[in-house]
């Protein structure tokens, strides 16, 4: 049977977490048949000393593309670069994560391989000839399966939807060139701005604590933060109406049209819970709300609700997490 | 946004309003339709927006909107004239394939002589969620490509734009012409005037038949998914913050 293609994301010259997820739901496409999976790494010179990760998640093989170029991303000659080695490869399906990158990269892959495209699954299975995903559509209110046929296809994986599995191999590289030169590339990446590496992203981190109107000035965000920091794994996310204030960021927000998360522990602090906010957080797998009014919405998907005024609750919350940290 | 004259297409979706409680039809695979709302997806509304600011600030171009499907897209596409679009193209189909390669051959198909400066999109449509059609197109018609852009900046056959990445941003520069997918941030959409409304139904708008590309991606099921548990309100005010902790340490077990 065809082997799986997977393509294992790269930032800044490291590994990243989406990239053991797409590796993970490749293996899992792979074992379905008794095949192979092939993982593709981008990065600058030194990268292949550094993907053992992806071998120890179950990639037979791990193919590293190493250039100069690639501590930036550079979608044009990646994506050919994916594309040249799904053809050659006679690939049944290129996995890859559907994180801001990966949404780049995918459909370019697959219109040079004049391929079906599943973007932002949440699963992928085998299903005879065919390729079966789910997918949530209609911003997570109506879960819909696909079947993909014909060979390859492509499918990029919702952050967080897989957790990463060992199921290692001994690790076999093997270098890959681009397939066209990353000079030649008519978009250029001009500028990095790191966001601060301290925090953690709202895609990857376990624990989000959220902010809304209820905060009622951006100052008060604070307390939202301190809060994260109890956790010491948590990021900070906000409504839309307090990024449209400009109280935070827009990459902050969580939301239809913002973010989609789904973090082990979701904590709304004075969201009210308006049906754009909860199609981004609303698959979280434990929520808490605390709203001083308690026929907010937001309660009615909250697994434990606290009503009050959150500026009141919150210190208490966070010297409560903290001690209960400390006490391990 | 700034810029000089250019001639931008805004390819858009009709999609039901996100507000609404989907039901799914008696045939399994699709959402019963029946008596929703429905209006351009946000973010396609941005990248009108977007366009309409561009042509404003250089004070000439064209704005000329695109939709693919069935006859009542035309209700779509002349919200988008209202804004200020300046022309419609119907790509008519009878359906809209959840396959993006289908949508984007068909798109290509029409925008590959059209002139355009600058091909528009939505970062993704909210109803089908793939955000692939964009990327597609640029692909099918060979255009350098940007995915998801929450600024915008055109000059001189050049383009600057700002995209974020998890917990990172970058700034990517790129000449013209080229397709660009706009996220949120970029331009907040405008409410149609009654003037733009009259405008609109005298705007010229040409349908002709979408060449879609072959369906290999179809809808087996859809579903609704499951109701959360209804949850418990520990109690009032910061007494309640004890047995919060608790309850995430001890059943929860995120603490």
């Amino acid at each position: 049977m065809a082997n799986i293609l997977a393509v294992a994301e790269t930032r800044g010259g490291e590994l990243r977490k989406v990239a053991l997820e797409a590796v993970t739901a490749a293996r899992a496409l792979a074992d379905a048949t008794g095949a192979q999976v092939h993982a593709l790494v981008f990065g600058p010179a030194g990268i292949g000393g550094k993907v053992e990760a992806v071998a120890q998640h179950g990639a037979d093989q791990v193919l590293v593309c190493e250039h100069a170029a690639y501590d930036k991303a550079d979608a044009e000659s990646m994506s050919a670069t994916i594309a040249a080695r799904a053809k050659d490869g006679g690939y049944r399906a290129v996995v890859m994560s559907a994180s801001a990158q990966g949404k780049d990269l995918a459909p370019r892959v697959a219109a040079k391989l004049d391929a079906p495209l599943a973007g932002d699954v949440t699963s992928v299975e085998a299903a005879g000839d065919t390729i079966r995903v789910k997918h949530p559509t209609y911003t997570g209110k109506v879960i819909t399966t696909l079947v993909l046929t014909g060979a390859p296809v492509v499918v990029s994986v919702r952050p967080s939807a897989v957790t990463p599995s060992v199921n290692a191999r001994p690790l076999a590289t093997q270098a890959v060139a681009p397939a066209s030169d990353p000079a030649a590339s008519r978009v250029k990446v001009t500028e990095v701005f790191a966001g601060t590496s301290t925090k953690l992203d709202l895609g990857e981190a376990p624990v989000i604590i959220s902010g809304g109107r209820g905060l009622k000035a951006a100052e008060n965000f604070k307390l939202v933060e301190d809060l994260a920091d109890a956790f010491g794994n948590a990021a900070v996310g906000a409504t839309r109406a307090v990024t449209d204030d400009g109280w935070r960021p827009h990459s902050d927000q969580i939301g239809q049209t913002g973010r989609l998360v789904s973090p082990d522990l979701y904590v709304a602090c004075g969201i009210s819970g308006a049906i754009q906010h909860l199609a981004g957080m609303r698959t979280s797998r434990t929520i808490v709300a605390i709203n001083k009014d308690a026929e907010a919405p937001i309660f009615k998907i909250a697994d434990y609700g606290i009503v009050g005024d959150v500026l009141e609750i919150l210190p208490v919350l966070t010297q409560a997490v903290r001690a209960a940290r400390q006490s391990h | 946004m700034r810029g000089p004259t250019v001639k931008i297409a805004v390819c858009i979706k009709r999609v039901p309003d996100m507000e609404s409680r989907f039901k799914i039809a008696p045939s399994g695979n699709a959402v019963d339709e029946t008596g929703l709302k429905f209006d351009i997806s946000d973010f396609d509304s941005y990248a009108v927006e977007a366009a309409l600011q561009m042509n404003e600030a250089a004070g000439s171009g064209e704005t000329v909107v695109v939709c693919l499907g069935p006859d009542t897209v035309q209700e779509t596409i002349r919200k988008a004239l209202s804004m200020g679009a300046d022309r419609g193209v119907q790509l008519k189909s009878d359906t809209v394939p959840m396959d993006g390669l289908a949508i984007a051959k068909a798109l290509a198909a029409e925008l590959k002589d059209g002139g355009y400066d600058l091909i528009l999109f939505g970062k993704h449509a909210l109803d089908s969620s793939h955000g692939s059609v964009g990327a597609m197109t640029a692909e099918l018609l060979g255009l350098p490509c940007l995915n998801a852009a929450s600024k915008l900046d055109v000059a001189n056959g050049k383009a600057t734009a700002r995209r974020e990445l998890e917990g990172a941003a970058e700034v990517l520069e790129f000449p013209l012409p080229a397709v660009i997918s706009i996220d949120e941030g970029i331009a907040r959409p405008r409410y149609p005037s009654l003037k733009g409304i009259m405008a609109a139904k005298k705007k010229p708008l040409d349908v002709k038949p979408a060449q879609l590309g072959a369906v290999r991606m179809t809808v087996e099921k859809m579903e609704l998914p499951s109701e959360r548990p209804p949850g418990r309100i520990l109690g009032e005010g910061p007494a309640a913050v004890p047995e919060l902790v608790r309850l995430l340490q001890t059943e929860a077990k995120v603490l």
